[in-house]
Order: structure tokens, then sequence, then C-alpha cells
């Protein structure tokens, strides 16, 4: 089907490097008119990057784009809507407390004497939503408007009556099953008057129910693409989370600590509304638990759950027996569980901040303000970490901000292990530090979980996961959908239970 | 044009006073400081004292309820407006008005700028310039001539400041023997008075050679008398002491021989400013632009 | 290899122009120097009336409020906050002096609740902030537009205007010696020893860097972030309140609407001169008194010059904006590049 006409818009061998990273490598995608394209894959793939290439946003470095057969030059993002390439990007970009008129003739407003026309514009606004069979008040606030009628208003800027090729950035995001069926009806309208449409979601199920044909890439790479009927979900998640990689570290764990010992720390029915339904999950002294899942399926909620930096409005949690009635990030440290945010940058560096301060940090809040850590004794701790994780820093009194991201990354799980915990929640401790790092960090955690500390190892990494745990507990649209221990760990079994198969 | 307009005017407010009390509306800036509530309170007290009805508006620091409460008084048809004005601007179109309602206006304290002056009757207040030139004129008499004088000037820029500073330097100009040696703004504060006096005496090794300090208000003078005081110096007695205001403390300082001379700046203005207004509405006549209310120089005990 | 400095030199030379101390010393050194010229005798001090005596000893004495309020400042900067009112908290605690001294109640007492006023302050700061989330620089305005009125009420309350008092025990405080040094020289390098005891002695100074750093950050590592942000203001109160009590027994008398005036700009001033950044994440409590004096000695040097008052605030802005262009390290470059090309 898409090689008999010719297709909308076809980038062809499209490279980007950025410093130190290889964004894009070689990369071809072909749109339809009157498709909707699915653009699938984890965090880092380069799906941003290549649909930023697309609409003018960032400069590629090889390759070509071809618009209708003929080959274009989008250098900026205005070229790119004067072909009629539109976007509306994940983060609706549009001020709440202008009104929807405002915000729908925010670039051009019609003029008149040099003048805007306020009256033109309220009818070119309305006249635009027109186009998607909206009608409200486009006098009102658009903050007063729910995000589903936000995202529509967003698309409705975003189109253009020459529009030929419409890119939508996680659109479903934030909105709930019938403000999505909303956008799918319009979705397909825009469908049927012939516009390409690239769609990027991590629902798959969306994707089953809109698109008409799939790209997945990985690690900047296409690695597959053809109509959704043909990439049944199975095939789809293994696309996507990489078959290939690497050898498979054999899976060695000792499941002697499987039977025995009562858990450290337990959840029982914990969860909170809109962000993770209840959960059980339970971890013992000297083995590692893997919190296996999609992107956005709720890993970091239930590591947050754990740790008291989400507060949960159902179920309880247990810790050595005891139930905690109020927990918080202080509360898990004084007891003796410690966390490593994902997000470093937004969560864990404190940049201004020496090496030795960041990695000191939770200790001292373990132990409270007033007892605090003499300077040799901080200066003891920092060196030890910084040997352990064979941090790269010339001295520890350089500030963290300073070191390369796979440092600081180092720096933050240094400071989780510095607090002594008996728990520890790793949230995806390898995200972005090189392969030499990378193994560090592997041995580290069998190393710690051997000297008896419970560990909980949330990764997208599946290899990793089958790696080091010796259980690994499945979640797919914030909800545990599974559970698997010992030998039934394999890679495929974890995609089987994430497919929901 | 002046005189058409008081003959018009004589006919009608003759017909309208009568027997009944005088009314007028009195639009105050508001209420900070120390002088101007009190200068409020006096306005209302000789009022009652002299029968008149007063309609008291203050305008809290803003021009635009100055212009409300002035065209309020106009609609209430009052026999006379009294303005203590916020700003010197924007006063032609209001004063017009009453001025077509036959209402004549005084001001009162700061003046107005308006490009016709028939606007207003007069201005009734006290002379910053002539309390410098009294405080000036004093310590001639008490050094006799010959004084070396440092000064502690007030807010820079603002119109008491640059009056007194004018109206204390023109006295000095006639005596060869005298002159200011060091000035600097103290702001009207205690604390900035004490701060300048202080930087004075390092300045001056101890005030050596100085025979006088003159400063803008009382407040920066208290200030510089703790600071004379500090550095082993006797105020009142090594090194004169001259300013304006005349405040309960000085009051003080002046009884314990500290400080030698006050010029008084009188919050006590109602007894000057309603005759003015009572005589003209009895017999309108052109009265000079400006009638200076007197100002007092209060001297220490021993002196 | 052909360089005349040995490189250990030019190695110390870059360790001295990247120690943070070293330009605002600089630029107090210049000042001072300046002085030294236009004043005769700057650098005298001699001892009257039983006490050091000197223009010296007069920057270091006028600097005491400044830097005491500078230093409650660095503090809540660092939380990445800002107290905007720490002026008008000096005019109330100022106001409620006069007004407890016209009570008649014994003089220690009166020093007690003018402290406690102070953190009464801080304390209603620390709630806008720490508790309703309203931004500091909205939170803290509110106290610095209401709080002269507040001392003016207080004024009101037994009819005093402009009071005058004595108070051997709060102008002891304030204006005394013990032995040659004056007594709020004293207090003010215990006050200072305190705070740096408190902020550098417990973790206090490592939790407020890591608020103001990346609050996120610091609450995931378990700092109490609103707590610590509360305490901050409740310091940078009880620092106000210091300034207070001895501005006030300075001066013998209350005076709400004008006693301090703009001495937060002053302070957040000294915060930045002493190489704080308003960005937070930071507290340097020494380099903030440096701050305070390169201010102070500006202020008196300004005062003893005999240059005319309207010239007082254009010739303090040249100079501190000349400190600030000293420490920033693009401007120094931009200078050096352009005299060596002159060379060329």
């Amino acid at each position: 089907m898409a090689d008999t006409s010719t297709p909308r818009i076809e980038l062809l061998g499209v490279s980007k490097s950025f410093p130190g990273v290889r964004a894009l490598e070689n990369v071809e995608l072909r749109l339809n008119a009157g498709e909707v394209h699915a653009l699938l894959g984890e965090n880092g793939a380069g799906k941003s990057t290549l649909i930023k290439i697309m609409t003018g946003a960032v400069p590629r470095d090889a390759g070509e784009i071809r618009l209708d057969g003929r080959p274009v030059q989008i250098g900026t993002t205005a070229d790119a809507r004067a072909l009629g390439i539109s976007t509306v990007y994940q983060e609706v970009n549009l001020i709440p407390t202008m009104t929807v008129t405002k915000n729908l003739t925010l670039e051009r407003q019609p003029r008149r004497f040099g003048l805007i026309s306020w009256r033109r514009a309220r009818a070119l606004a309305r006249q635009r939503l027109k186009r998607l069979n909206l009608e409200i008040d486009t006098e009102k606030p658009l903050g007063s408007y729910s995000v589903a009628i936000q995202q529509l208003v967003a698309i409705a800027r975003a189109l253009e009556d020459d529009t030929r090729v419409l890119v939508l950035d996680e659109p479903t995001a934030s909105l709930d099953a019938t403000e999505t069926e909303l956008l799918f009806q319009i979705v397909r309208d825009l469908k049927a008057s012939g516009i390409a449409i690239v769609f990027i979601t991590h629902f798959l199920d969306q994707v089953y129910q809109i698109a008409d044909r799939i790209s997945v890439l990985r690690n900047g790479r296409l690695v597959g693409t053809g109509p959704t009927a043909e990439l049944p979900r199975l095939k789809l998640i293994s696309l996507m989370l990489g078959r290939e990689l690497g050898t498979v570290e054999a899976h060695l764990a000792s499941h002697a600590s499987l039977a025995s010992g009562e858990p450290v720390l337990a959840a029982k029915g914990l969860g909170r509304r809109r962000t993770m339904a209840p959960f059980d999950l339970s971890l013992r002294a000297g083995e590692v638990v893997g919190l296996a899942g999609l992107l956005g399926s709720g890993r970091t909620e239930t590591a947050k759950l754990l740790f008291g930096a989400i507060r949960p409005d159902s179920g309880e949690l247990v810790l050595d027996g005891k139930p905690v009635p109020h927990n918080s990030p202080r509360q898990s440290l004084r007891s003796g569980v410690a966390f490593c945010p994902e997000d470093r940058k937004a969560e864990g560096l404190l940049g201004e901040l020496s090496v030795r301060e960041n990695i000191m940090l939770a200790l001292q809040t373990k132990r409270g303000w007033l007892r605090r850590l003499g300077r040799d004794e901080q200066k003891r701790l920092a060196q030890e970490m910084i040997k352990a994780l064979a941090i790269a820093t010339p001295d520890a009194e350089k500030p963290v901000g300073q070191l390369s991201g796979g440092n600081q990354q180092k720096v933050v799980l240094a400071r989780s292990l510095a607090s002594q915990p008996k728990v520890l929640i790793l949230d995806e401790p390898t995200r972005g530090i090189d392969v030499g790092a990378h193994a560090d960090v592997v041995r580290l955690i069998r190393r710690l979980c051997s000297e008896g500390l419970a560990l909980l190892v949330a990764s997208s990494e599946l290899d990793e996961l089958v790696a080091v745990s010796d259980r690994v507990a499945v979640l797919r649209d914030r909800r545990k959908v599974g559970e698997m221990a010992g030998a039934d760990i394999t890679r495929e079994n974890i995609i089987r239970t994430i497919a929901g198969r | 044009m002046y005189k058409t307009f008081a003959a018009v005017f004589l006919g009608v407010s003759l017909a309208a006073s009568g027997a009944s009390a005088v009314t007028i509306g009195f639009s105050q800036v508001g209420d900070e400081g120390d002088w101007r509530p009190a200068f409020s309170k006096d306005m209302q007290e000789e009022a009652k004292k002299m029968g008149i009805d007063l309609k008291f508006a203050d305008a809290q620091g803003k021009q635009e309820d100055q212009l409300k409460a002035v065209r309020a008084f106009i609609a209430q048809r009052v026999d006379a407006i009294v303005i203590a004005p916020v700003v010197v601007t924007g006063w032609d179109q209001v004063l017009k008005e009453a001025k077509r309602a036959n209402i004549p206006v005084f001001l009162a304290d700061r003046d107005v700028d308006v490009t016709d002056k028939s606007l207003y009757v007069t201005r009734i207040s006290a002379d910053f310039s002539l309390e410098g030139k009294l405080a000036g004129a004093w310590l001639a008499q008490a050094s006799k001539g010959t004084c070396d004088v440092v000064e502690l000037q007030g807010t820079v820029g603002s119109a008491p400041a640059i009056e007194r500073k004018k109206g204390f330097e023109a006295v000095l100009s006639q005596f060869p023997g005298m002159k200011i040696v060091k000035t600097q703004s103290g702001d009207f504060t205690t604390e900035g008075g004490k701060k300048v006096m202080e930087a004075f005496i390092k300045a001056t090794d101890n005030l050596k050679g100085i025979c006088a300090s003159f400063a803008h208000n009382d407040n920066m003078q208290l200030g510089a008398i703790q600071a004379m005081k500090e550095a082993g110096l006797k105020p009142g007695k090594d090194v004169l002491m001259v300013s304006v205001d005349y405040v309960p403390a000085m009051k003080a300082a002046l009884a314990k021989g500290e400080a030698n001379a006050s010029v008084e700046l009188r919050s006590a203005i109602g007894k000057y400013i309603y005759p003015v207004v009572t005589d003209y509405l009895k017999n309108p006549k052109e009265l000079p632009k400006w009638i200076v209310i007197p100002s007092d120089l209060h001297v220490a005990a021993g002196n | 290899m052909t360089a005349p400095l040995p490189p250990s030199f030019s190695g110390r030379l870059r360790e001295l122009t990247s120690h943070r101390a070293t330009w605002p010393l600089l630029a107090l050194a210049v000042i001072l120097v300046v002085d030294g010229f236009v004043a005769p005798g700057f650098f005298t001090i001699r001892i009257v009336e039983g006490r050091l005596f000197g223009s010296l000893i007069d920057i270091l004495y006028r600097a005491v409020p400044t830097a005491l309020v500078a230093l409650g400042m660095a503090v809540v900067i660092g939380t990445k906050g800002i107290d905007l009112s720490v002026g008008s908290i000096i005019a109330v605690v100022g106001a409620t002096i006069a007004w407890r001294i016209q009570e008649g109640d014994p003089h220690f007492v009166i020093l007690l609740t003018a402290l406690g006023v102070g953190l009464l302050c801080g304390l209603w700061n620390g709630f806008l902030v720490a508790v309703l989330d309203i931004q500091p620089i909205i939170a803290t305005l509110i106290l610095m537009v209401s709080g002269r009125g507040i001392g003016l009420m207080i004024n009101l309350i037994y009819g005093g205007t402009n009071p005058s008092f004595t108070s051997p025990l709060l102008q002891g405080l304030s204006v005394g010696s013990i032995g040659l040094v004056p007594t709020r020289l004293i207090v003010f390098a215990a006050v200072f020893v305190a705070l740096w005891l408190l902020i550098r002695r417990t973790a206090l100074g490592l939790f407020v860097e890591a608020v103001g750093g990346n609050a996120a950050a610091a609450d995931l590592a378990g700092v109490r972030s609103r707590l610590i942000k509360y305490s901050a203001y409740l310091i940078s109160g009880l620092c106000a309140g210091w300034a207070g009590v001895i501005l006030t027994a300075d001066t013998h008398t209350s005076d709400p609407v004008s006693v301090a005036l703009y001495i937060e700009l002053d302070a957040i001033l000294a915060v930045v001169i002493g190489g704080g950044s308003l960005a937070g994440g930071r507290i340097y409590l020494g380099m903030t008194v440096l701050g305070a004096l390169v201010i102070q000695t500006l202020t008196t040097s300004i005062l003893m010059s005999g240059l005319p008052p309207e010239y007082n605030l254009l010739v303090k802005a040249v100079v501190v904006l000349f400190v600030l262009l000293l420490q920033s390290n693009n401007a120094r470059n931009a200078v050096l590049a352009l005299v060596r090309r002159r060379k060329r």
C-alpha cells in the first residue's frame, strides 16, 4: 500500500549527532496521505529528535526529506509550517490565562489599519475550531476548559488550510478514556481529509485503536516498520525493548533466600488514585526485586510510594513487621530505606554543592541536623564512595554540577548508599551511564544484595532486570499485572506479561 | 480681569452669607508625619472656636481624591475652599470650575503651579526660606559675625531643604566671617543626623574650629547632639546648635543647654488661615498671592 | 618553558584571583586608599571618652546593623528566598521598645520583648513562605509595606510621636563600650560566631543550601525543606530584631517611618558582594560581613568626602557597579582581552 503511490512525506537516511550521542542513524520514515502512523520507542530512542528534524526545530546532519515526491529544505520551523507540516507538542504550549481567540491567533493577528482587529480574530478563531467541529465560547480564557479541549485548541492552532502533515506528540498523555475517544474522532476526520498524521504515544492500546502503520525506533535506529495488523503486541514490545542487545548475562542469582525470611518492607494494597493502582509487594533481606514495565507504566510511582515520596491514599506499608502510618522520605531514611531517583537533574543533584556534600546529605538527614558529621568523617565517606563507585572527579570538593552525567548518576547513587540502608530502591540506576559504569553498578547491586540488603530495581532495561533480579514485578498502565521468580525470569516472560498475553 | 471677577463675586457672596455661619471646605493632603496630623487637628479645633462650619476631607496623599473632594465642595456650594495640595501641578481645570461657581480658593502650606494666578485668592503658609534666614540671623548675632558652620541638610531635592538652605546662605553672605565648611544630607532623620555628624567630627578633627551646627530639622540635630556627646564634645557649649521645627525633644534639649536655638514650624496655623478667609468673604479685595505665617525663634534659657 | 614567571607563581596567582574573597577585599582596599588621600587622619585611631575613636572604628561601628541584617538575609537567600521586610521589622521593634519603656517595663524584659518581636515577624514571613507557599518576594513584601504602619500604630497606643528615651541597658549595648571596644562590635562578634556555629557546626547550613539548590532533591534526600525555610526566616527576623535594638537605642528614639530605610537593599547587596547568588544554594557568612563592610566604608567615605550630597547615591551606585564588575569573571576577561588587543 505504501509503495503504490507517492508518499506524502519521506525521510531518507536521516542522521543526527549531538555532542557525545548518536541520536539518529540512517533512519527512514514514510508517511502516506490519509494515514495515522504511530512512532514508537522507549525514552531516548530518537522519536523527538526525528520529529524535530521533520519540523525544522533541529537541523539534520545527513539525509533527505521529500514532500509529495519533491526534495524540500526545512531549515526552520517557519519553513516547515510554510510547507504544511504542523506539530502539536506534548506540553500544550498555549497560554491558559489568555482567551481561546488570542491563543488561536497568537502568531498572526488579523490587522486593520495596522491595529489588531479582534472582530476578525474572533471569526478566524471560530472558523479554525469549526474544522474540528468544536463549538466553544472563544472569549473565555483557555484555562477554564478541560485539558482535552485545550489539546483540541492546540490542534486547531496547528492546523492550517494547507496542512499536509500533522505531528501529534503524546496528545493523550493527560486525557481520560472519553476525552481520548473525542480526540480520536477528530484524528479520524483529519485523516479522511488526506492529512498524514504522526502519532507518538506510549499507550499501546491506543496504537492498535487508531494507527494504520507503525514504525519503531530504538537507540536512534529504525528497527521495524509495517502495517499495524502485521505487528502483534508481543512482537512490537520486543522490538521496542530490543532483542539482540548484547549477550544476556546468565541468570546466576542464588534463590536460597527466596523462601526464607520475613519481608523487610512490604506494601499491602498500597496505591494512590490516578497514580498507581493498589498493589502488594514485599522485599526480603538479601534479594533483588526487579520492577519491569514500559515507560509510563508506573515504575517510578511504585518506587516513590514505597519510599514515602508519594503519599498513598489506600493500603499500608509495613516495615520490619510494623505498619508505617505517615511515611515521608525523612522517615524512610531514618528507618533504613533509601531511594535513588531516576531524574537526577530534577530530583537528585545539588549542582552547586560539592561531591562530598552531595554524598553525605542523606546520611546527615538520617542523623538529624544537630548531629553533624565531622569534617574528617565526611571526607572519609566521600573518598570511600568515590573509590567504590569509581566516580571520576579530581577531588571530593568539586561542585557536582561540573561532573559528567554518568558520574553525577553515581554520586546520587552514592548518596543513597551512604545512608547505610537496609532497603535500597533504585529507579533506573543505569540510565544515561556508559557501558563500563553500567557493569560497575550491576556488580555493586549484586554485592550489596549478598551483604544482606534488600533491593528494588526499577528499570526499562530488561536484560539488566533479568541479570540481577531474584523476583520481578511487572507493571502495565499503572497497575501491577504479574510477578515472577527464579527461573521464570526471562526476557520473553516479562515481555509477555507486559503485553498481557 | 481680576477686578471683574471680584465685583461679580461680591454680589453673590453677600447674598449667600447672610446670617448663617460660614462654610469652608478643607482638603488636606493626608496624615503623614507628626506635623500634618497636628495641623489637621488644629484646623478642626480652630474652626469650632470661630463658629465656622468646616467640611474636612483627607486625600490620603492622592491627588485624584483631592480633586474629587474639591468638586464635592463645589457641588455643596461651600463659601470658600482651602486646599493643602498633594502636588503642585494639575490644578487648572478644577480651580476653573470653582471660579465658575464663584467659590474663592485659598491654598495652605504648599504652592500650586497654574497659568492663571487669579484662580486662587492667596496662599497662606510658613516661609521655609524665612526659617533659614531666622536661624542664620540668630547665628550671626550669637557668633558676632564670625563662624565656620557645619550644615545637616534635609532630604536632597525636597522643598524645605532647598529653601532653608537658601535662606540661611542669604544671611551668611552678608557676613564675610561666616561660611559653611561641611554640608551633607541627613535625610531629616535622627539616625541620618547622627551618622553625618560622626563623619563631620572625624573629618574636622573633633570639630576643631567649627563654631556652629545648622540642621534643617530638629531630628537631625538631636542625632548630631548624641554623636557629639559620644565624642566627648559639649553641644551647645563647644558648638552652637541651631535648627528648625521646635519639637518636644528639642524643647528638652534647649532646656538642658545642649541646643541653642530652634525655629518653630507652627502646626497651629488655623488662627492665621481662617481670618484671611472670613475677611475676604466679607470684603473681597485683591490680596498678595502669598501671606506668610510668622516663624518664631526659640532660644535656650541661658542665651 | 620560557615563561618569565615560575609556574608555581602564576598558579598561585590564578588561585588568588579565583578566590571569592580577593575581589571584595581589593575593592575595600581601593576605597580605603582613596579615603586616605581625601581625608587626612582617616586611619588615625585615638582614645576618646575611654574608647577607640576614629573613622575606621566608625565604619565597623556603623556597619553592624547592616551586617546583622545581611547575615540573616544570607541564610534566607541561601534557601532561594529573600526577605524584604527587614527594615520594617526594625521599625516595629523600635516602636515596641519606645512603647514598653514608656510603660515602665524592666529594661531586660524590653530587650527580650524586642527580640521576640523580631522572631514573631520571622514567624509570620516563614508562615507565608513555607506553609502557604507564597513566593518569598511577595510574602515578605506584605510585612515590608505594612510594618512601618504597624510601628506608627504602636506609637499611637500611648500617643507618642517621636518619643525619646534613655535606657542604660539598651544604650549600653548599642553605643556603650566595654574597655576600649564598642559593645555593639563585641555583641556582633558573638552573634556572628553563634550563627556560624549554627550554620556550619550543625547540619543546618548544608540543609539550607540543599533546599536552595534543589528543593525537590532535598526533599527526596530526607530534608524537611519547609522547616528549613521556616528557620531561615526566623533567623532573619531575629537578626533584624537585634539590628532594631541597636538602631533604636542609638538614636534614643523610635521613628518608624524612616528608621533603617532601604536597609534591605544594602543587606541584599552585601550578600551579593560577598559572592552569594540570588539563585540560592550557598551561604557565605564571613563574605557577607565583608560585603557589608564594603558598603559601609563607601557610605562613610562619601559622608567624609565633602562631596555635595546630591551625588551620594550616584557615587554609591557607580562604586557598587565597579565592585560587582570586578567580581564578574566575564567582565574581567573582557577587559583583559581588550588590554591585550591594545598591546598588539
